[in-house]
């Protein structure tokens, strides 16, 4: 994708936007509502005209080809399994159209529907099975048809939390097996992090990162990045050189070159820890407990360090000895962290 | 009504039964009264003209005698068979008109043009706003034209289809609206469905029950159309039946051939119902 751009009106929802999938890996594509990633894929998939740029799909320009002639297969967000039809035919419709015998098509249909562990429910119809099925039965639906990239629009968020986590798993796992090339859009973080080999997070219809989960986690290129993908204290530091120091702790950066002068330090709350006991007492980094979320095998603990409160997220061991009102120090582990200049959003730390 | 109800449970109701529990039982005691009672009325006032045209068609040459004169005339009756035969002939020409004309437009409307939904919602919903007299002098040089040439009575079916646009629409527009029609075009067309296929083999065959629905409701205003056919001087079964009832000394005829018409929307609304719901469950 070049350049690709999608106006509505006066909202630009896709502002040139420049994206290359390479063969057989899965981008998952992710922002908040509104920031253009399902225009993205709908464009991709034919289903709008962009108004600007170029789609090329193995070396093809397919920019103005209609839908139906792209060979993209799409998973909606909505169920989309056709009501008047078995689960069978719903899998087969792709290859009918393409003219495949019956008996072809129905032994294809049947082993991708063995891919998603279906063949039970060939016979049934669409409201006969539950919703975790059906869109088990729209992925078997668009893999049917051999497609060169397939799209998925946030099929799992009509599905509740147990199911979706299998459900992700799967399609991961199957994404994998057929090696198909993958475009998957979602606004949670937790399932782009978890299935993609990259992850591009959008804001405003433009891309702010792409990169490999692990490094759009840990060394975010924004300050949006690092603040919608994962849990960001906000507090203010003063660089100089190489470090900045924040509430008496030097921590590096991400970006050397950060002029020298006062910013808000980007820090995670995996890397706020317990400060050991001969630093306990006082500091810039001790207050009271407010909130403790016990949330498995960690916690999160939020203090109130008087000007300001800062969450740590603490191994739940360490978070037991802890109550709200209770007096703890803190410490900030040294990893390197990203800086915006002054508050205003701008971007300390270009390119990762 | 209510207040003898109320009488009625007052010995029942023990000290248990003045608590918010007892108090829901009596008030669903009592709207079910209520329920009964309206069905009743509801149900005689439909009812009662029906049994007595029956009654009536089936009535001998002497008060309080039966007889099935009144049935047997239907087919030799002059001018009756004719009658029927033209109607149930517009009937089924209207009907098909209307649904190859309606359903393909909404499905467009829907996926393609949906800004023209409200236009398109009031040009079809207009005829209900005009008095069929004023469709009639309207009309006229129209039909006059129609005569001239001596077309059959068939030609009415044009009228007809615009008289039943608002009954068709509502119908089709609340089947459309049932499914996720964007949605299933969508997954169609990403497939590699062009717009005929998405349309017939995806849509279409979806809002199966709607399309019965639109059927039905068509045929029904066909059977039923008095005004334009009189004034526009077609012999259908209803001015057909309304000249018998001023002509015949034995008005039992028109009776019998009403309640003929009637069973036959009946068993229309009852096979219509059936094939529906049989679809429904594949």
């Amino acid at each position: 994708m070049e350049r690709l751009t999608r106006r509505y009106g006066a909202v630009t929802a896709l502002d040139g936007l420049d994206l290359t999938l390479r063969p057989g890996e899965l981008i998952a594509l992710l922002g908040p509502s509104g920031c253009g990633k399902t225009t993205t894929l709908r464009l991709l998939a034919g289903l709008e005209d962009a108004d600007d740029g170029s789609i090329t799909v193995g070396g093809r320009d397919i920019t103005h080809l209609p839908a139906s002639k792209r060979d993209m297969g799409m998973v909606f967000q909505a169920y989309s399994l056709f009501p008047h039809m078995t689960v069978l035919q719903n899998v087969a419709f792709g290859l009918r159209l393409r003219r495949v015998a019956k008996a072809d098509r129905d032994r294809r249909a049947m082993e991708i529907l063995e891919l998603v562990g279906l063949t039970e429910q060939a016979a049934r119809y669409a409201h006969q099975i539950s919703g975790g099925q059906q869109q088990r039965v729209a992925l078997a639906r668009a893999l049917a048809i051999e497609p060169q990239v397939l799209l998925l629009d946030e099929p799992l968020s009509a599905l509740d939390a147990k199911v979706r986590a299998q459900l992700r798993d799967q399609i991961r796992r199957i994404q994998l097996e057929v090696g198909i090339t993958t475009l998957f859009v979602t606004h949670d973080q937790e399932e782009a992090l978890a299935i993609a080999d990259r992850v591009g997070v959008m804001r405003a219809g433009q891309l702010e990162q792409l990169a490999p989960p692990t490094e759009v986690y840990s060394r975010p290129a924004t300050p949006f990045v690092a603040e919608f993908v994962g849990l960001t204290n906000r507090l203010p530091g003063m660089v100089s050189g190489s470090t900045v120091a924040v509430r008496g702790c030097d921590l590096p950066l991400v970006d050397l070159g950060t002029p020298a002068g006062p910013v808000t330090a980007l820090i995670r709350p995996e890397a706020v820890t317990l400060a050991s006991e001969s630093a306990a007492g006082s500091g810039p980094l001790a207050g009271t407990v407010i909130a403790i979320t016990f949330l498995g095998a960690t916690s999160r603990v939020t203090v109130n360090l008087g000007d300001t409160t800062i969450m740590a997220q603490l191994p739940t061991s360490d978070a037991t000895e802890l109550s709200a009102g209770s007096f703890v120090a803190l410490s900030i582990r040294p990893d390197p962290v990203l800086v915006s200049v002054a508050d205003n959003d701008s971007v300390a730390a270009s390119e990762v | 009504m209510a207040a003898v109800t109320s009488l009625g449970e007052t010995p029942l109701a023990g000290p248990a039964a003045r608590g918010p529990q007892g108090m829901q039982r009596r008030r669903r005691r009592r709207l079910n009264a209520f329920r009964y009672v309206v069905f009743t009325l509801f149900g005689v006032f439909i009812a009662a003209p029906l049994v007595s045209m029956t009654r009536f068609s089936l009535e001998g040459r002497k008060l309080g005698t039966w007889s099935l004169a009144a049935w047997k005339q239907i087919v030799s009756y002059p001018g009756l068979p004719g009658g029927v035969a033209l109607t149930l002939e517009l009937a089924v020409i209207t009907s098909i008109v209307m649904v190859v004309l309606m359903v393909p437009t909404m499905i467009w409307i829907k996926l393609r043009v949906v800004w023209f939904t409200r236009i398109f919602e009031f040009l079809c919903l207009l005829p209900l706003t005009i008095p069929a007299i004023a469709l009639v002098v309207g009309l006229a040089p129209v039909y006059n034209r129609i005569q001239h040439y001596s077309l059959s009575g068939l030609q009415l079916f044009w009228v007809y289809v615009v008289l039943a646009l608002p009954f068709a629409y509502r119908a089709l527009a609340s089947g459309l609206d049932a499914i996720d029609a964007v949605t299933l075009a969508e997954a169609a067309r990403s497939l590699g469905a062009n717009w005929f296929t998405v349309m017939f083999r995806v849509i279409a065959p979806n809002m199966w029950q709607a399309i019965l629905n639109a059927l039905l409701l068509t045929a029904s205003l066909v059977l039923g159309e008095y005004t334009i056919a009189y004034l526009l001087l077609y012999n259908t079964l209803q001015p057909t039946l309304y000249s018998i009832s001023r002509n015949t000394p034995n008005a039992g005829v028109v009776f019998s051939t009403s309640v003929a018409s009637l069973l036959f929307a009946f068993v229309l609304l009852a096979i219509l119902s059936y094939a529906g719901r049989q679809r429904r469950r594949g």
